[in-house]
C-alpha cells in the first residue's frame, strides 16, 4: 500500500459510511456495528475523498480552504493508512 | 448517586440504540440470549411507535442501530421501520437468522435504505445447526447468504460458539469463506437467558478453547484483510471481566419489543429497579433522568474488591448480569474476576465442563459430542420455547421439562 501518488483517486470503501455527526461535533465512518470517529483533519481529508479528485486535487484543496502550504505528504500518509485499514479503496 | 442534572452533563449519548423489535422467532436456539421468561412480555410496540423512538434516539446522537429480536424478519412492518431509520442517518444492521427473508423483502430492505445484514449459523453442518435451532434452516440460511451477496450488502456472519460445535472451527470459516461473508463473528456463548439455562452443556473446555483460536489464528494467517474473523472469547476462561456495555448507561440503550429500556438487553433479570417505557417517557428522560440507567454509572454503587480497584476504570467491575445470576448481588464484582470472593462459581463450572467432558469419552480429552454422533448429546438441553418460557415465569421449568 505504499507510494499513493498524486493521481490516485480515493474513495470511501465499499461497505463504509462517512457522516458528520453534530452529537459529536466529528466526522465519522460508519461500518456494520462498528464506528470510528475522525478527528478533524481525518474528516477534512476523507470527506473529500469521492473518487473522483485525485490526492493532488484534495491537496490543493485542504491548503486552500486552510490556507495552509506542504500538506501533500501529510495528506498521502493519511490516505495510506486509511488504505490498510480499508477506510479508503482507490478508484480508477 | 450523582443527581440526574449533574449526570446529564457528564454522560454521552446513546450511541448504540439496539431495537428487539419482536421476541417472536421461529428458531429454539438453546443459547438464545433472550429472556427465559420472554413469555411474559407485554404487547408488541406499534410502528408509529418505533418510528417515535427512532426520532428521539437519534435526536440524542444515537447512531448505530441494530435491529434485532426474536426474529425481525417477523415483524411485517421492518421495511417502514428501515426506511424511516435511513431518512434519520442511522447506520442499520438487520440481526437475522434468514428465516422469512425472501428475493421480495431483501430488496425492498435495500430500497429502504438497510446497510447490512448480520446472518447467524449455528454450524457448518445441516445436521447440528438443525439440532441446535431445533429447525431445518441450514440450507434457508444458504440461500439467504446468496441473496446478501447478489443484493450487495456488507455480510457478517455470526456463529455462537459453545462445546458442541467449537470443534468445527476449521469449517465455519471454510463455509464462511465460501458464502463470502465480509466478516466472521465467533462468539462464544454468554451465559444469560436460555444459555445460562444449558450452562453446563454447553461450556467448552479449555483444550477446545485453545484448538478454537489456533484455527482462528491458521485461517486469519491465510486470508489476510480479505475476511476480519472476531473470536469473542469465553469470559468464563478469563481472570479478569469484560468491560460489558463499557459500563452500564454509557453508549448502549436496548428496547424490548414490548418497549422496556435497558442499558443492555440482558438488564430485565436485574431486581430491584422498575425500567422505564417507551409509551410512558421520553428517550431523553428515560436515557439521562431514570434510576434505572442512572444506577450503575459511575461507581458509586460499587462493593470490594472494585470500589478501590485500580481497573475499574477499565472493566467497570465487569457484567451486572453476571454477578447477579452467580452471586445473587449485582453490585458485586463479576465473578469472572479472581479478585472476587466469589472466582470459585466460575472455575468450578469450567471443572464441571472439563468433567464432563472427559467422562464423555474415556478421559482422553476429546469432545464430548462428534459431529452426527447424535446419541451421546446431553439429554437435558432446553430449548429456546414458548411453552417452557410460560413455565419459567412461573418458576417450574424443569418440572415443565420433566412433564414435556
Amino acid at each position: 500500500m505504499s507510494g499513493v501518488g498524486p493521481a490516485a483517486k480515493p474513495a470511501i470503501a465499499h461497505g463504509m459510511r462517512l457522516q458528520w455527526e453534530p452529537a459529536q461535533s466529528a466526522h465519522v465512518l460508519l461500518y456494520p456495528e462498528g464506528m470510528v470517529q475522525l478527528n478533524e483533519s481525518a474528516g477534512a481529508i476523507m470527506s473529500r475523498c469521492d473518487g473522483v479528485r485525485t490526492v493532488a486535487d484534495i491537496v490543493a484543496d485542504l491548503e486552500r480552504t486552510y490556507s495552509l502550504s506542504d500538506l501533500s505528504a501529510d495528506v498521502s500518509a493519511f490516505v495510506e493508512l486509511a488504505l490498510e485499514r480499508r477506510w479508503l479503496e482507490l478508484r480508477e | 448517586m450523582s443527581a440526574p442534572a449533574q449526570v446529564a452533563q457528564t454522560v454521552g449519548p446513546p450511541m448504540w440504540l439496539l431495537a428487539e423489535l419482536t421476541y417472536r422467532c421461529p428458531l429454539h436456539c438453546v443459547f438464545c440470549s433472550n429472556p427465559t421468561e420472554f413469555a411474559a412480555t407485554g404487547a408488541e410496540l406499534a410502528t408509529e411507535d418505533w418510528l417515535r423512538v427512532l426520532r428521539e434516539a437519534r435526536a440524542l446522537g444515537a447512531v448505530q442501530l441494530g435491529l434485532s429480536g426474536g426474529e425481525p424478519l417477523a415483524r411485517d412492518d421492518l421495511e417502514p421501520i428501515v426506511a424511516e431509520a435511513h431518512a434519520l442517518g442511522y447506520y442499520i444492521n438487520l440481526i437475522t437468522s434468514g428465516v422469512g427473508m425472501t428475493e421480495e423483502r431483501i430488496r425492498a430492505l435495500k430500497s429502504a435504505g438497510l446497510d447490512h445484514i448480520q446472518l447467524s449459523f449455528q454450524d457448518s453442518s445441516r445436521e447440528l445447526n438443525d439440532f441446535l435451532s431445533s429447525t431445518r434452516t441450514f440450507e434457508l440460511k444458504s440461500r439467504v447468504a446468496a441473496l446478501i451477496r447478489k443484493y450487495d450488502y456488507p455480510m457478517v456472519l455470526n456463529v455462537v460458539l459453545h462445546r458442541l460445535n467449537i470443534d468445527h472451527v476449521d469449517e465455519i470459516l471454510a463455509m464462511a469463506e465460501r458464502i463470502g461473508a465480509d466478516y466472521v463473528e465467533l462468539a462464544n456463548t454468554q451465559y444469560y437467558g436460555w444459555a445460562w439455562l444449558n450452562r453446563d452443556h454447553l461450556l467448552p473446555t479449555r483444550a477446545q478453547l485453545e484448538r478454537a483460536e489456533a484455527a482462528t489464528q491458521r485461517v486469519r494467517a491465510r486470508l489476510g484483510a480479505k475476511m476480519q474473523i472476531f473470536f469473542v472469547v469465553p469470559d468464563y476462561f478469563e481472570t479478569r471481566p469484560k468491560p460489558c456495555m463499557n459500563g452500564l448507561g454509557s453508549v448502549f440503550l436496548t428496547l424490548t419489543p414490548d418497549g422496556t429500556a435497558l442499558p443492555c438487553h440482558a438488564a430485565r433479570m436485574l431486581p430491584g429497579f422498575t425500567f422505564p417505557n417507551v409509551r410512558d417517557s421520553d428517550v431523553r428522560s428515560i436515557w439521562y433522568e431514570s434510576e434505572a440507567f442512572n444506577h450503575f454509572r459511575g461507581d458509586s454503587w460499587m462493593k470490594e474488591p472494585c470500589r478501590s480497584c485500580p481497573e475499574k476504570t477499565k472493566d467497570h467491575g465487569g457484567c451486572r448480569c453476571q454477578a447477579f445470576l452467580l452471586t445473587g448481588d449485582a453490585a458485586n464484582a463479576d465473578p469472572v474476576c479472581d479478585l472476587s470472593p466469589h472466582h470459585h462459581l466460575v472455575t468450578e463450572a469450567v471443572a464441571r465442563a472439563e468433567h464432563a467432558a472427559a467422562a464423555g469419552n474415556g478421559g482422553n480429552g476429546l469432545p464430548t459430542v462428534a459431529p452426527g454422533a447424535g446419541s451421546t448429546r446431553p439429554r437435558e438441553l432446553v430449548f429456546r420455547d414458548h411453552r417452557i418460557s410460560i413455565a419459567v415465569e412461573h418458576g417450574g421449568v424443569r418440572r415443565a421439562l420433566s412433564e414435556t
